[in-house]
């Protein structure tokens, strides 16, 4: 039996705390990419040709939402662990009666929704700019909830590893940047040489903006199957991690 | 009365190697209130995280009503409530909000009246909408307890309770303990304040170096180790003890100005007027007289030295 009202509870007071912190959640990631907006999509943005067929400003709004989606469900979901276990509530969670999988369930759920909220927002602001058109919207609602899950269970872990709040920010501000900004979000690969496109395959963001791309306009660097059975790798790594996490008690259970 | 703990050779050995238990044997029967004592890392908190589930055991077993906290850890954490050593709150939560939390972890239903009621009953009602931050540290400390008394535990763990917590407030720690001890709830306490334990406790467990040196009720600890003395103050002091006095064992203490005669013990015989007769042969006069009970933290000092 799960302890489905521990679920809740988990939820909620995560739910809570990002109400509190509204503005600072909310607020700054629309004024960030409302900037993108105005720089690469209207004002560079109106020089540069369509790329596949699509105007620039409207070819750079997924990968847009990505760069800020996976940002926001890594911090999310690593700050909700992190900080029980910085503050050391922490104790109550490991003296309750609930699983570890209810534990992630809560924070990584939270953290979720919270980066979909977010990524939705940003879709709402980017339609004030570009002429949006979304071809596969159910496909598309899949890639985001899919990311946001498996990037919040990735945040989850990194809180879990992380001693210090310069850990807890090295994978959001210093591995996700670049990986999203070289993952195709600003072009198409197909712009490369062909060295560098053959390397982007290696970058695992690429197949999460090219298959939400494709989602918005049916083109993509990669095929949109490839980026989902990818999106499911991810997620099956994250789980293993986590599997091998609580096994162990590491780092939470003496 | 039935063990509603049960430990069973429990040892802890941490990564580091450091072993912070050895073999404890301990049962906690419903309804008591259980001192352990003992000196700074003595093994009191790593006892109380492996039975609460902060912790896993290295061997033994612990029972909490009859199932084992490691392979029936839902059962067992449902009965318990644990008030952690350190003051460990969410400070930017409200005192509701957060007892509210603690409620839903343990996989119960939304109470608010019980919530309430919890909350009068440690004088946090008017502070229910603060956030924990604005409260004083003897309030946070109360409302970890709310907390843990959120989900109705029968057992409950305090660590430390009034740990830098000022004298009238303690008192009215020890008043709420009395309390729920009257609803049936079974308390264990750690605790360095000797006077904490002789006031509240009904039997007390002695740790040192990660093991249990004895438990026993209270009364009975202290009168087998408890000491008497009586203290004669003399008028003029003395330089060498009549060695009539040495014989029935008084010592000449405080600059040759004050006999003293230890008795008790279980020893039975006093020989209090024989010692005073003695006195009063010698041509000793006195200007008082006093007598001097051990208590219990002078019987954990021996205790924890003589091991």
């Amino acid at each position: 039996m799960m302890n489905i009202e521990a679920i809740k509870a988990i939820y909620y007071f995560e739910m809570a705390r990002t109400g509190r912190t509204l503005l600072q959640s909310v607020i700054s990631p629309v004024i960030t990419t409302s900037l993108y907006f105005i720089v690469f999509g209207t004002a560079i943005g109106s020089r540069i040709n369509e790329v596949g067929g699509v105007s620039y400003g409207a070819f750079i709004t997924p990968g847009l939402i990505m760069l800020t989606l996976l940002s926001q469900c890594i911090s999310n979901g690593a700050i909700g662990i992190y900080f029980p276990k910085f503050t050391g509530t922490i104790y109550e969670l490991l003296s309750s009666p609930v699983s570890m999988v209810e534990i992630v369930i809560g924070y990584v759920g939270a953290a979720a929704t919270k980066g979909l909220m977010i990524g939705l927002i940003i879709l709402a602001t980017a339609s004030f700019f570009v002429d949006l058109t979304i071809e596969h919207p159910l496909l598309m609602l899949m890639f985001m909830v899919l990311t946001a899950v498996t990037f919040s269970m990735f945040g989850f872990i990194i809180g879990i590893w992380a001693d210090n709040f310069e850990q807890l920010n090295l994978v959001p501000m210093l591995v996700v940047p670049p990986l999203t900004f070289l993952g195709g979000s600003f072009y198409s690969i197909d712009m490369l040489p062909p060295f560098w496109a053959a390397v982007s395959h290696l970058n695992p963001v690429l197949y999460l903006v090219s298959g939400f791309r494709w989602s918005f306009y049916g083109i993509s660097d990669v095929n949109p199957l490839v980026s989902l059975v990818m999106i499911g790798v991810f997620l099956a790594a994250g789980m293993l991690t986590l599997g091998r996490i609580f096994k162990t008690g590491y780092r939470l259970r003496k | 009365m039935s063990s509603i703990v049960s430990i069973k050779n429990l040892t802890k050995t941490y990564a580091n190697g450091f072993q912070a238990l050895k073999g404890v044997d301990l049962e906690i029967r419903e309804g008591e209130i259980l001192a352990l004592l003992g000196p700074n890392g003595a093994g009191k908190t790593t006892l109380i995280s492996i039975v609460c589930g902060l912790a896993m055991p290295s061997s033994g077993t612990v029972l909490v009503g009859g199932h084992d906290v490691v392979k029936d850890f839902r059962a067992t954490r449902k009965l318990i409530g644990l008030v952690p050593q350190e003051l460990t709150t969410d400070q930017f939560e409200t005192v509701w909000n957060t007892v509210s939390f603690s409620r839903g972890l343990h996989g119960e239903k939304r109470n608010p009246a019980l919530i309430e009621q919890i909350l009068k009953d440690l004088s946090l009602w008017e502070k229910k909408d603060n956030k924990l931050r604005e409260l004083s540290g003897g309030m946070k400390r109360r409302v970890l307890i709310a907390k843990a008394l959120a989900h109705e535990p029968r057992i409950l763990f305090l660590d430390e309770p009034t740990a830098g917590v000022d004298v009238e407030l303690r008192r009215g720690m020890w008043a709420a303990i009395e309390r729920l001890r009257e609803t049936g709830v079974t308390v264990i306490l750690t605790t360095h304040y000797i006077e904490e334990a002789e006031e509240m406790a009904d039997r007390i467990g002695v740790i040192r170096k990660g093991e249990l040196l004895l438990v026993e009720e209270k009364r009975a600890l202290m009168q087998t180790l408890g000491r008497k003395a009586l203290h004669l103050e003399l008028k003029t002091p003395i330089i060498l003890l009549p060695p009539a006095l040495a014989a029935l064992g008084v010592t000449l203490g405080a600059d040759g100005r004050e006999l003293v005669h230890e008795y008790g013990n279980g020893a039975g015989d006093a020989r209090i007027g024989q010692v005073l007769a003695t006195v009063e042969a010698e041509g000793l006069s006195i200007s008082d007289i006093s007598t001097r009970q051990s208590s219990l933290e002078d019987i954990f000092v021996s205790l924890v030295e003589t091991h």
